[in-house]
């Protein structure tokens, strides 16, 4: 047996595992919801076209969607350049928060807006009261709603992207540009602009597929309003399978169309950013000026900040007590400690914690053999398996939840099937697929990053293939596979897109539960659960950060 | 798993240090030829550099040699044993990788001792070795150090010790002074040989730098479009080189149109005739049709004004070479040749003689 065959041979024997698994729980589902859009011939595809109330949703998804795509562009990219290209007092404070929506799990975001926003959130009620109006002055409800709580929330990869290309961009192109005699206008319009085109593009393609998935903010300000992530719960809930089934097609199909559009947009791009880059920020030299640019620093960041610290007063505030007035007017430790000490209160924390860690698990060990075979072997399976790990990143969180909805709900081994719905594996099964393009992408960079002849190399003083992942391929890998899980465990334990489809009264998750007492206007409650979630969140990236440095 | 054990055994009985030889090597990549039809064979001691431009296939031969690639033709034995198919972690080789593949997580000890784990050696000794091998290439006292605070010179001591120290039955280098900058290299080179001749193992480097195969092989195999132009000591190849390609290669003389009158020839520039003596390659016939000579700059002189039978030019550029100048001089029939010279009283622009001196002149048939 040859070196050659046998490295393919090889190859084949650890892909072929995870490329069954990935089949089996990314393709098989998403074909099974297809087909049984199908199942009635067209019948459910015209009902779909007939329905006046699908017709809604489709429109209303696409319009949130691009809607929060400008939104988010309109406030991550001004504040990349201000915070990329200026200096001025409060430069640091305003950079420190820029990225604090991130850390919020999209339900919490959400009810942080409801607790400052809402019919009788604070803010409402301050400007309520201080225009004398005898109703509140705006309605937290409907399309504006829905993108006003998105844009919070995204604008960070806009932010994030821009300011990494902001970062990278050569001070040179622009003294070039100016050395040749182009104006300020010209050369940002010139240079500036197209270089920084991709990681637009880039961002805007993140923030369109994340709000067109969006279930949270639609599902508790969308009032009367239909999106297609919900309207297929509704159908699900109705047991209108075979219309859930269209409505999860067609979702699919318009992220994937999304994502077409914005490659085809982008298609001319053949460059990169590749320079030191490094430039020192300008002092802003007009003294009005700084002073406006301040102002609008510290209203930026009270905004910013403002939202996390409502959620955690409100955690303090004494259940049913809020009513009327402008802030909650007792306050109690009672909802933590109810937490800590009633058994059904507790039992949704453990969830959370033990299905992220679960999947988390699977991720690291199923990315990490994907990720290697990407990047160091060639085989007629390598396109194949990068394909399967990308795929769930296409996809919506509804889309999968109900693929796996229909497929796990009964044991039938020759097709496949096992009964995993309305059981504890489902939900952690769901994480895992949404979190497997994640994990794999950090995995895949940290393993570029490697020189590819260390492997060679330790083959070379004759070390197994065991010995050679366990010594050197793990341990270059190591950043990525931190970096990965970290992100996966938070992205899982604040879960709800997938959750609300699939959870059951017994795996109930901490998203869940926040809806919960949110419904029985137990705020104080929901609000305990979502500070005990960033808390989570804040607790692994700290003990990330410190196993990293540890080893490094 | 199962072979590290045996490739023990057999590095230290430490028998079988015997010939590596190439037989008939051929790698295709799809419609491309990397390696075509390529022999050599490299003794016990013995350094051998494989020369080429990039894409000349020195890699991918290189590569078959150490086992990461098979050849579709061919065979690689060691000591009369076919190891063609054997896998680089069965053949017990030590190899030097042109970015020398240092672990960046271990400290330098933990890249030294690798192969010594790898073959079961217990910690103590793998200790004891790694220390002495560093100590071999002149890094007392490095061990704890991590990778990343060497030198360019010294991570590659250190890939060397690692290479070495597993007692390796055959050494393979790719590059190995490429990534040093050229004061270092030239230092490397002297340490280089005295370290490799040492081991008394075969050695075989890979280099597009002919001054580094000069100074290190014994023996060179020159590679052109995968295949093998020529294969002798760097003093073969120099003062009697194959093939016009081989002189172009090697050695940086002017290739001039020559009449191969069988001990000698005869070179006509501008209408001056000059008879040459002539060093005839190996197995040339005994005419040429179409012969060349090669002018080395320091197989002509210069002098300004015109001297009898001398070829007239004109200096196109004037370098300064340490101890000499060299000129580039522009003859007629469009032959430009380099011209090394004591005198530096020659400028641009300068109408010049140039003759030819005693010789021998490299003859080649184009």
């Amino acid at each position: 047996m040859s070196v050659r065959t046998s490295q393919t041979r090889q190859s084949w024997v650890i892909a072929f595992p995870v490329i069954a698994l990935l089949v089996w729980a990314v393709i098989y589902p998403n074909a099974a919801v297809i087909a049984g859009s199908f199942e009635d011939g067209l019948g459910h595809w015209r009902e779909f076209w007939a329905s006046p109330a699908d017709h809604e949703a489709l429109t209303t998804s696409i319009v949130i969607s691009v809607a929060s795509v400008f939104a988010s562009l309109a406030i991550g990219v001004p504040l990349a350049f201000l915070l990329g290209r200026f200096e001025f007092p409060g430069r640091r404070v305003l950079r420190a928060v820029a990225t604090l929506p991130a850390a919020l799990p999209p339900l919490v975001g959400v009810i942080a807006f409801l607790f400052l926003y809402g019919e009788s959130g604070v803010v409402t009620r301050v400007v309520q009261r201080a225009l004398g109006m005898s109703h509140a002055p705006w309605q937290l409800r409907g399309v504006g709603a829905i993108v006003f709580v998105h844009a919070y929330t995204m604008y960070v990869y806009v932010f994030l992207f821009v300011s990494a290309g902001l970062e990278r961009f050569d001070a040179s192109l622009d003294e070039a540009a100016s050395g040749l005699g182009a104006s300020t206008w010209d050369r940002l319009r010139r240079v500036t602009i197209p270089l920084l085109m991709p990681a637009v593009a880039g961002s805007a393609l993140l923030v369109f597929m994340n709000a067109l998935g969006s279930f949270s903010a639609p599902y508790v300000f969308g009032g009367g309003l239909r999106v297609l992530s919900t309207q297929i719960l509704n159908s699900k809930t109705n047991g209108a399978m075979g219309l859930a089934y269209v409505e999860t097609t067609v979702l699919a199909l318009s992220a994937v169309a999304g994502l077409a559009l914005f490659r085809w947009l982008d298609r001319k791009r053949k460059y990169t950013l590749a320079s030191k880059g490094g430039r020192a920020r300008r002092q802003i030299s007009s003294r009005r000026v700084q002073m406006l640019t301040t102002i609008a620093a510290v209203i930026i960041v009270v905004a910013l900040v403002l939202p996390h610290l409502m959620v955690i007063l409100v955690s303090f505030a004494r259940d049913g007590s809020w009513t009327t007035q402008v802030l909650p007017p007792e306050y109690t430790f009672e909802n933590y400690r109810r937490l800590f000490s009633e058994a059904e209160l507790w039992r949704p924390i453990t969830n959370s914690v033990s299905m992220a860690l679960i999947a988390t698990a699977a991720n690291l060990v199923v990315c990490f053999m994907a990720a290697y075979l990407i990047v160091f072997r060639k085989f007629a399976g390598r396109r194949l398996l990068e394909l399967l790990v990308a795929l769930p990143w296409a996809i919506p969180a509804t889309a999968i939840a109900l693929g796996l909805a229909a497929t796990f709900n009964r044991n039938d081994p020759l097709t496949g099937r096992v009964l995993l719905v309305g059981t504890f594996w489902i939900l952690p099964l769901a994480y895992f697929i949404r979190d497997t393009p994640l994990v794999a992408s950090a995995v895949e960079s940290s393993l570029r990053q490697m020189d590819a002849s260390l492997e060679d190399a330790a083959r070379g003083l004759g070390a197994s293939w065991l010995m050679t992942m366990r010594r050197v391929i793990i341990p270059a890998a190591r950043p990525g596979l931190v970096a990965g899980g970290l992100l996966a465990a938070v992205a899982a334990i604040g879960e709800f897109v997938a959750s609300v489809v699939l959870y059951t009264h017994a795996n109930r998750p901490i998203s869940m539960e926040i809806l919960a007492q949110l419904r029985a206007l137990a705020f104080g409650t929901a609000a305990a659960y979502s500070v005990l979630l960033i808390l989570l969140v804040l607790l692994m990236t700290l003990a990330a950060r410190s196993f990293e440095e540890r080893l490094a | 798993m199962t072979a590290a054990p045996k490739a023990r055994s057999e590095g230290e009985s430490g028998g079988e240090r015997g010939i590596l030889a190439l037989n008939g090597i051929t790698r295709r990549f799809g419609d491309f030829t990397a390696v075509d039809n390529v022999s050599f064979q490299v003794g016990p001691g013995e350094l051998l550099a494989l020369v080429g431009a990039s894409g000349s296939g020195k890699t991918t031969t290189l590569r078959i040699a150490a086992g990461y690639d098979v050849p579709d033709a061919g065979r690689v034995t060691l000591g009369g044993d076919d190891i063609t198919r054997v896998p680089p972690e069965r053949r017990g080789f030590g190899m030097v990788f042109q970015h020398y593949a240092l672990f960046p997580h271990m400290s330098v000890e933990d890249n030294v001792a690798f192969g010594l784990a790898a073959r079961g050696v217990n910690k103590v000794d793998r200790l004891i070795k790694a220390r002495a091998a560093l100590s071999n290439v002149g890094l007392d006292g490095a061990g704890d150090r991590p990778i990343q605070s060497l030198s360019g010179g010294e991570q590659q001591r250190v890939a060397l010790a690692r290479a070495l120290v597993i007692e390796p039955k055959a050494l393979l280098l790719d590059e190995p002074l490429s990534n040093l900058d050229p004061t270092l290299r030239e230092a490397m080179r002297d340490d280089l040989r005295r370290m490799l001749r040492r081991v008394g193992v075969p050695a075989l480097f890979v280099t597009h730098d002919q001054e580094d195969a000069f100074a290190i092989a014994d023996r060179i195999v020159l590679l052109k479009r995968g295949r093998v132009l020529q294969c002798g000591t760097p003093e073969e190849l120099f003062h009697s080189p194959a093939s016009r390609e081989v002189a172009s290669f090697i050695g940086r003389g002017a290739i001039v149109p020559a009449v191969d009158k069988g001990n000698s020839a005869e070179v006509t520039i501008g209408g001056v005739k000059r008879e040459l003596a002539i060093r005839r390659p190996k197995e040339a016939p005994a005419r040429m049709e179409k012969a060349f000579v090669v002018m080395r700059p320091n197989s002509l002189e210069m002098s300004k004004g015109a001297g009898v039978l001398a070829w007239r030019g004109k200096v196109v550029n004037r370098r300064f070479a340490g101890g000499v100048v060299v000129y580039r001089v522009e003859l007629s029939d469009g032959v430009t040749v380099d011209v090394e010279s004591l005198t530096a009283d020659a400028h641009e622009n300068d109408n010049v003689s140039v003759s030819p001196l005693k010789g021998p002149y490299p003859l080649v048939s184009a």
